[in-house]
């Protein structure tokens, strides 16, 4: 069963693409098609950095190190979906237009965490190799705790974009904080060690 | 030579401001005119004045008290009850009235209008409604003289609403316009749309549309309407008045501080189908722009 575990994963994280497919070729995307597909890939975005975050937590509660095996596939997930969540956005809706672009990324502050946060995915990704983690060693854990503030900056941007009080969005910030306070407890019992 | 008092001599730019009106009212005619005419009027349209789908305009509305999802109002507003309707008009006017729904289609003939809606969130649809100029209704009472702003309440009933359980805007919807802009013809008492009777989701059985504005000016389900003196505090005013000012004509050159509002997308069209600019004052300029003459619309947003 372990062994394929990880093939069901991968398929299974697909999700959100069979979903967007399904809806495209049977033109299920109502009134407003692009917008639409930028809001899908956003929410799966934050959903695979709520999932990353959640599998440390998982190993403690569950005490087996199994869930590990999935983080950076899951890791490189949220790497896919925010870029083609920003592509959608910068090519789809705006049509490479830079000039638009430019303006909206310095002067809106929504834009502004939604872009840094993909940029700071970009070393994540680079460096989740097997061969990266032994070449950076301590740094590796270091580096990685960025994802910490990506995850802050994901959910900053979803409540930033909306107009009043969401449901969602709070949502969102509540499993974050939950899932970060599971960190400080961790490091705060590994330091009694 | 004839002397002519300095005050006898129209302005210039009133003057030209009395040609943009008329000029505006020409084509208002020749529109309405070829609207009755589908296949020219279709023939000529261009692609931003296409109507939207009865579909698209009633499953895809913010219409918080319903919820905040596009597609909330439709699902949450079908059972919603708008037998009996009254609608008061008071503040400062000589004697109050009030008037009921069927009083109000009694005394007022609806019309086609079909109008543009800009959306403060970057998108648009051409919507034909059937109303009458809001300001049919407002001569029924006589404003004292200190009356400068109309303020619109919208029903507030979380039982019947169930976004207004949730503080997600200040409660019942508030918004408000100049006397002017409310006296405006072009600001509609609306009905109903696409010649039937106005559905719940698009704020039955009475709403408000100001076509230059965008649209959370244009509020609905409206059961009081007050003449006041001091310009009013709209709902989304309170939410964020960084963001919604009092006036919030559409106007491509002042951004909301979230998003551009330099360019929008138009309902209905394709997953390829570009941005469109947006115009001043959602293209009513003709007929409107003389109302903020001298205005800094960059501070009075």
């Amino acid at each position: 069963m372990s062994r394929y575990s990880k093939t069901l994963v991968f398929f299974l994280s697909l999700w959100p693409i069979y979903v967007i497919s399904y809806q495209i070729i049977f033109n299920k995307l109502g009134p407003e098609p692009v917008d639409r597909i930028i809001n899908h890939f956003g929410e799966w975005t934050l959903i695979f950095i709520l999932l990353t975050l959640s599998m440390t937590p998982l190993k403690k509660i569950t005490k087996s190190v199994e869930w590990i095996k999935f983080r950076r596939m899951l890791g490189l997930f949220t790497f896919f979906y925010a870029s083609i969540h920003m592509l959608s956005y910068v090519g789809l809706d705006y049509r490479f237009d830079f000039e638009p672009l430019i303006n909206d990324v310095l002067k809106k502050k929504f834009i502004f965490i939604g872009f840094s946060a993909w940029l700071l995915l970009i070393p994540l990704a680079v460096t989740s190799s097997e061969r990266m983690v032994r070449l950076l060693k301590q740094n590796w854990k270091k580096i990685h705790r960025l994802i910490y503030i990506i995850g802050i900056f994901g959910v900053l941007h979803y409540i930033w974009l909306s107009k009043t009080i969401f449901f969602k969005p709070l949502i969102f910030l509540i499993i974050l904080v939950i899932l970060l306070l599971f960190r400080i407890k961790i490091t705060r019992s590994a330091s009694k060690i | 030579m004839i002397k002519f008092k300095n005050s006898e001599i129209t302005p210039e730019n009133i003057y030209k401001k009395r040609r943009s009106f008329i000029k505006s009212i020409g084509l208002s005619a020749s529109t309405l005119a070829m609207s009755a005419i589908p296949f020219v009027n279709k023939s000529l349209a261009s692609e931003r004045d296409k109507l939207t789908s009865y579909k698209d305009i009633t499953t895809y509305n913010n219409y918080y008290e319903f919820g905040t999802s596009k597609s909330d109002p439709h699902r949450n507003s079908q059972i919603f009850k708008t037998t009996p309707w009254d609608i008061t008009i008071e503040g400062e006017v000589e004697k109050p009235i009030k008037l009921s729904m069927e009083e109000i289609s009694e005394m007022f003939i609806s019309e086609e209008r079909i109008y543009r809606l800009r959306c403060v969130e970057g998108w648009s649809m051409v919507i034909p409604w059937m109303g009458f100029s809001l300001s049919k209704l407002l001569s029924k009472v006589n404003p004292t003289n200190k009356a400068k702003f109309v303020e619109f309440e919208s029903v507030y009933d979380p039982a019947q609403m169930k976004g207004q359980r949730y503080p997600v805007l200040n409660w019942p919807y508030n918004e408000g316009l100049r006397i002017d802009e409310a006296m405006h013809p072009l600001t509609t008492v609306v009905t109903g749309l696409y010649g039937k009777k106005l559905p719940n989701q698009n704020g039955a059985p009475l709403r408000i549309f100001i076509p230059w504005k965008y649209g959370f000016k244009s509020a609905k389900a409206i059961v009081k309407i007050k003449f006041v003196e001091n310009m009013p505090t709209s709902s989304w005013m309170w939410a964020s008045p960084r963001e919604y000012g009092f006036y919030s004509n559409v106007n491509p050159n002042v951004d909301h501080p979230r998003w551009s509002q330099a360019t929008e997308r138009i309902i209905g069209e394709g997953v390829w189908a570009p941005r469109v600019k947006t115009l001043m004052f959602n293209g009513y300029g003709d007929e409107v722009a003389s109302l903020y003459s001298g205005m800094d619309l960059k501070k009075n947003f």
